[in-house]
């Protein structure tokens, strides 16, 4: 029977925040990209909370732009609430994060993948993989239709063979009603790709016309708004703003959950899959934190154009009635309509130990993969890994070597080792915890820590690289400079000292060392500079963290440095390591279980110790020997 | 390649001889420079030609420690090809692991096992025909260090720091569970809190501290073990050690019903001393455990007593033991000489190649003759203490230090109102510090109590 056969570069699977960036890259990049989607109206969606960034994922967002992804423009074009966390703590953990208007962020990024040239948008389900002695060759789609390509991007998000579940009632579809992908699990089985079982959850949707919100803390933005893009004019994104909502569950509403318990698939071994923990329903945390006798819920609106509110902190899978009695015992939400029920959603991901640091399966050549399907969860965390491997895609067609961000390099960096590395029994979030060389990855400096990369790569433009660089220069210039600006102990100086509660000067010191004390900053100190010139408001930012931090900084850069050490070493690719002898039993099947590509990545892997790195370094340098 | 500085005991840990501490790393020559003083106190290390030998004094501060001679060999010219100091001093234990010390307080870090070979072959001194041995000896002293860090820990002590690495975890769990979820948990007025946690760590840990350097944190001396059948006189013998010596460096809490542990200094020479249960093949459960324990702790012995009743024939039991301790080193010891005997001593002696001693714990003779034999034996090296046991207390007290300097960095950040996050940096490098003492790693300790103690997320 006669076919479509087509043939591109890449074949991207699945449109979700990891595919727009893969496919994005790609088609950037110059490569025939085509992207598939189950459904052309769920391009970008967000299927659960409506926002993006929050604490470390703000991070994410902020590297992607950075290294030129899509994910920061986006939101800045379509935001509609938008708040700096974590302000009163430490530069390393501010965090941006901000209420989305889904239907114009997803509006927003389609038009963005309809507008990028070499880029083919297609609605089909991808069904089968054809992979010719390891290496890919192309996809074929339910219709029977063939894409041959030289490389594929996987990022199948929650669709793998999902279903959605509340109560008694199971739905075999993929979230929000959408169509699941039934096939595709059988066809990479088949290839030798191994399969885990996840599942996550939502709450329900409310209408907004059946909320007492007087009942409820309003919750506002922030007065100046920071925008993600480094590209954003942030004149640009100062926007009139529409509030979130706090309020809380108690002791009726615990008490119902827990009458109800029998009733959620949760307990009653109906869902097979594992949950995050970081995630958890209302159902875990009134079981698991029995002793709090109120939790949190935030109301928050989907966008500008819906009613719907979500509400933040009530993910569920209780029975619809339950969620109805449950949802109405909270303050505000006594009259609540819901218009769309919570419901936890399971779903086939892969042991992302299949895959190498790039992204590429280790078994299948030219097969990449992103997102959700590697056991991640997050909007961002998706994003982060879909440029990464759309970006690596195209190096593999190119011929050129895979872009692999260290864990001291980005949180994205962080985020992929972690994935590939270490054993993954639920969905993985990014926290900051996480990140151990956190006061160097902050988001306020991830254009001057992966500009470079960005522009070396080819989605950066020169004229923004070198503004970067111009920046980078300012700084070092300006931080150089005030060390050497001396401070007397002056009247002059001890008013302006007393102004801001600053104990007075004894002795004479400089600029840089007053910044140093905690109650003054750069901005503070101008009368005290004479030859001070205008700079602009990114540059003071930077002077003042370089100065305030420096010790610590200092220090984590020394801890970097030892670190780099052994991520340069690397190993061979499919090697046998019962021919180091002395390594340890366990660390034999540990190394032979997960390839590690560096030694620093086989000294992350649970049950290989220090001496089991120490043999490896011995054996790596006799090999260099004997292979001359 | 690694470039920081390392330090460990060349020498057997035995009290004969000239004892050689060794100094690797580019930091080497200042790091003899702050603790070497020539006659005059004139000399710097650091300035004199290659491969010269120096006399002078080891002194921490003011105290001088111990005349010693200092070989300097400058990079590349030297075992790791690095630039290498070594410091000849008198051989007793204690000194050695004085001056270690004071090396490490003044900037080397303690080596790991085996890491002076591993750089020098790294660093192309070897032969590539020695990569094989280089990698079976790093991995077997690593083992026999891992399997001795915990052994040697005395019982609570292991337990006292589990109780504060818990706590600072919890800690840190609160901080970045406050840090990954801002709107549900707050850190207002926390400082204060932490502040007086931190003291409380810093006050237990500098104890640890202070009690280690009394030598009570490890059990440190020549693993000895008494073995036997019951009723063959091992507790007397015991006893008889211990009160003649009246010198029990310390009474072992937590010990189990069926080992007895004591630490004895024979004329300055340190025992650990295991007495264990009776050795016999038995029906009762309970005490085939013992006997089960007994055989442990002689395959780990460095000595083995074998004390055996002279007054009775040799059966089954005493077959078995024999061939246990055939290639050990081990004492054999004729008890209750004062009975009659059942035991020759010559045709005992055709049987092994031990030393056989007559004694009788009843009259407490021959006690004299089995000190002497043990110094003996020590002062012709042909019995020694497993270096790497010794080197690992060392490790342990270093680790103990680093952990008490980061929750003091704790303390200043808190006095400097720095914002919480930088608390949980040093927070943690504590907590992994004293992780290393029990020879636990952290992987995901830290991820697993935010979420089991702190309701985050959304």
């Amino acid at each position: 029977m006669p076919s479509v056969v087509e043939t591109y570069e890449v074949c991207v699977v699945g449109a979700g925040h990891a595919g727009c960036e893969a496919a994005l890259a790609c088609a950037r990049l110059g490569l025939e990209t085509i992207l598939f989607t189950i459904s052309i109206e769920s391009i970008a969606m967000m299927p659960c909370n409506p926002n993006i960034g929050g604490s470390s994922k703000g991070h994410l967002v902020r590297e992607v732009d950075a290294l030129g992804g899509q994910m920061g423009i986006a939101i800045d074009h379509t935001f509609i609430q938008s708040k700096m966390l974590n302000q009163s703590k430490g530069p390393a953990v501010h965090s941006l994060r901000a209420q989305a208007d889904k239907a114009e962020y997803s509006r927003f990024m389609r038009r963005t993948l309809e507008q990028t040239d070499h880029l083919t948008l297609r609605q089909a389900e991808v069904t089968e993989f054809i992979v010719t002695d390891g290496i890919i060759k192309g996809v074929k789609t339910y219709s029977g239709a063939t894409y041959y390509c030289k490389a594929v991007v996987l990022c199948t998000g929650t669709y793998l063979r999902a279903r959605c579940l509340y109560g008694e009632v199971i739905h075999e579809t993929g979230p929000n009603g959408l169509q699941a992908a039934r096939r595709l699990s059988d066809s990479l089985k088949n290839h030798g790709v191994e399969l885990f079982r996840f599942k996550t959850g939502t709450p329900a949707r409310i209408d907004r016309r059946s909320i007492d919100f007087s009942k409820m803390e309003e919750q506002l933005g922030d007065a100046r708004v920071v925008p993600f893009s480094f590209t954003t004019d942030p004149e640009e994104v100062q926007i009139e703003q529409v509030s979130c909502w706090l309020t809380y569950t108690n002791d009726k509403t615990h008490e119902i959950i827990r009458d109800n318990l029998h009733r959620s698939p949760l307990f009653s071994g109906m869902i097979e899959g594992t949950g995050p923990r970081y995630c958890p329903s209302i159902e875990d945390k009134v079981v698991k934190f029995a002793d709090k006798n109120r939790h949190q819920v935030f109301i928050e609106p989907e966008g500008l154009s819906t009613n719907e509110m979500y509400v933040g902190g009530m993910s569920s899978s209780l029975p619809e009635d339950v969620q109805y009695q449950m949802y109405r015992t909270v303050p505000g939400l006594e009259h609540a309509k819901i218009v769309r029920n919570a419901y936890a959603i399971e779903y086939d991901c892969i042991n992302p130990r299949q895959l190498k640091p790039s992204l590429e399966f280790k078994a299948i050549r030219g097969c990449f993969s992103a997102g959700q399907f590697n056991g991640s969860s997050g909007y961002e965390e998706a994003a982060g890994q879909g440029l990464i491997a759309g970006i690596n895609a195209a190096m593999y067609i190119k011929g050129q070597e895979p872009l692999i961000l260290d864990r001291s390099q980005a949180y994205i960096g962080v985020l992929i080792d972690d994935l590939v590395t270490k054993e993954n029994t639920e969905p993985y979030r990014m926290m900051t915890s996480r990140a151990e060389y956190r006061l160097i990855l902050r988001q306020d400096n991830a254009d001057l820590r992966l500009s470079r990369i960005g522009y070396e790569i080819g989605l950066i433009s020169k004229e923004r690289y070198d503004a970067v660089v111009k920046k980078e220069a300012l700084i070092a210039k300006e931080v150089e400079r005030i060390s050497h600006v001396a401070v007397g102990a002056s009247e002059k100086v001890q008013t302006l000292l007393q102004e801001h509660q600053s104990v007075p000067l004894k002795t004479g010191t400089t600029l840089a060392e007053l910044m140093r004390r905690p109650e003054l900053c750069y901005e503070d100190l101008e009368e005290l500079d004479l030859n001070r010139l205008a700079l602009p408001y990114d540059v003071i930012e930077q002077v003042n963290i370089h100065v305030k931090y420096d010790g610590y900084i200092k220090r984590q850069m020394k801890q970097v440095a030892q670190f780099k050490k052994l991520e340069h070493k690397k190993l061979p690719e499919h090697f046998d390591y019962h021919q180091v002898k002395s390594l340890r039993t366990e660390a034999i099947q540990k190394l032979n279980l997960y390839q590690p590509s560096s030694v620093g990545q086989a000294s992350r892997i649970s049950g290989v110790s220090p001496a089991d790195i120490s043999v490896l370094l011995v054996y790596l340098e006799q090999m260099k020997y004997r292979n001359g | 390649m690694d470039t920081d500085t390392i330090a460990a005991i060349a020498t057997a840990m035995t009290n004969s001889g000239i004892g050689i501490i060794r100094i690797s790393g580019s930091n080497s020559l200042s790091v003899i420079d702050q603790i070497y003083r020539s006659k005059n106190g004139k000399k710097y290390l650091s300035e004199v030609k290659s491969h010269t030998l120096h006399y002078g004094m080891i002194c921490d501060g003011a105290e001088v420690i111990d005349e010693v001679l200092v070989a300097v060999m400058k990079a590349p010219n030297s075992y790791t090809k690095e630039d290498t100091v070594e410091i000849q001093c008198h051989g007793g234990i204690v000194v050695m692991k004085r001056i270690l010390e004071t090396v490490i307080q003044h900037g080397a870090r303690m080596a790991e096992p085996g890491e002076f070979t591993k750089r020098a072959f790294l660093n192309g001194r070897m032969d590539l025909s020695q990569a094989e041995s280089v990698m079976d000896l790093i991995s077997a002293k690593n083992e026999f260090a891992r399997q001795n860090s915990l052994r040697q820990l005395q019982g609570d002590l292991s337990q006292k720091i589990q109780t504060i690495r818990q706590q600072i975890l919890h800690q840190i769990a609160f901080i970045e569970s406050a840090l990954d979820d801002p709107e549900h948990v707050s850190l207002h007025g926390y400082r204060a809190t932490l502040g007086e946690c931190v003291q409380g760590w810093i006050a237990d840990v500098d104890n640890l501290l202070k009690n280690s350097e009394n030598g009570v944190l490890l059990k440190e001396g020549i693993h000895t073990v008494i073995v036997g059948k019951p009723n063959a006189g091992k507790s007397s013998l015991l006893n008889v050690l211990v009160g003649k010596e009246r010198a029990i460096v310390t009474e072992i809490a937590g010990t189990t019903r069926d080992v007895l542990e004591e630490q004895i200094s024979l004329d300055g020479i340190i025992l650990h001393v295991v007495d264990t249960a009776g050795i016999r093949s038995t029906e009762d459960t309970v005490e085939q455990i013992g006997v089960k324990k007994a055989k442990e702790y002689l395959q780990q012995a460095d000595l083995i007593l074998y004390v055996m009743d002279a007054s009775v024939p040799l059966d089954e039991s005493d077959e078995e033991i024999l061939l246990m301790i055939r290639d050990r080193k081990a004492i054999v010891l004729l008890n209750k000489s004062d009975l009659d005997q059942q035991i020759e001593e010559q045709q005992l002696a055709q049987k092994l190649n031990h030393p056989i001693l007559s004694v009788s714990m009843r009259n407490q003779t021959g006690v004299k003759e089995l000190s002497s034999l043990i110094q003996q034996m020590f002062f012709q090296g042909r019995l020694s203490i497993h270096d790497e046991v010794f080197l690992t207390n060392i490790r342990q007290i270093e680790n103990l230090r680093e952990a008490s300097q980061s929750l003091c960095m704790v303390n200043e950040s808190i006095g400097l109102d720095m914002p919480e996050d930088f608390y949980s940096i040093d927070l943690m490098n504590a907590y992994e510090a004293l992780g290393k003492i029990l020879g636990e790693s952290v992987e995901e300790d830290l991820i697993d109590e935010i979420f089991s103690k702190f309701c985050v997320g959304k």
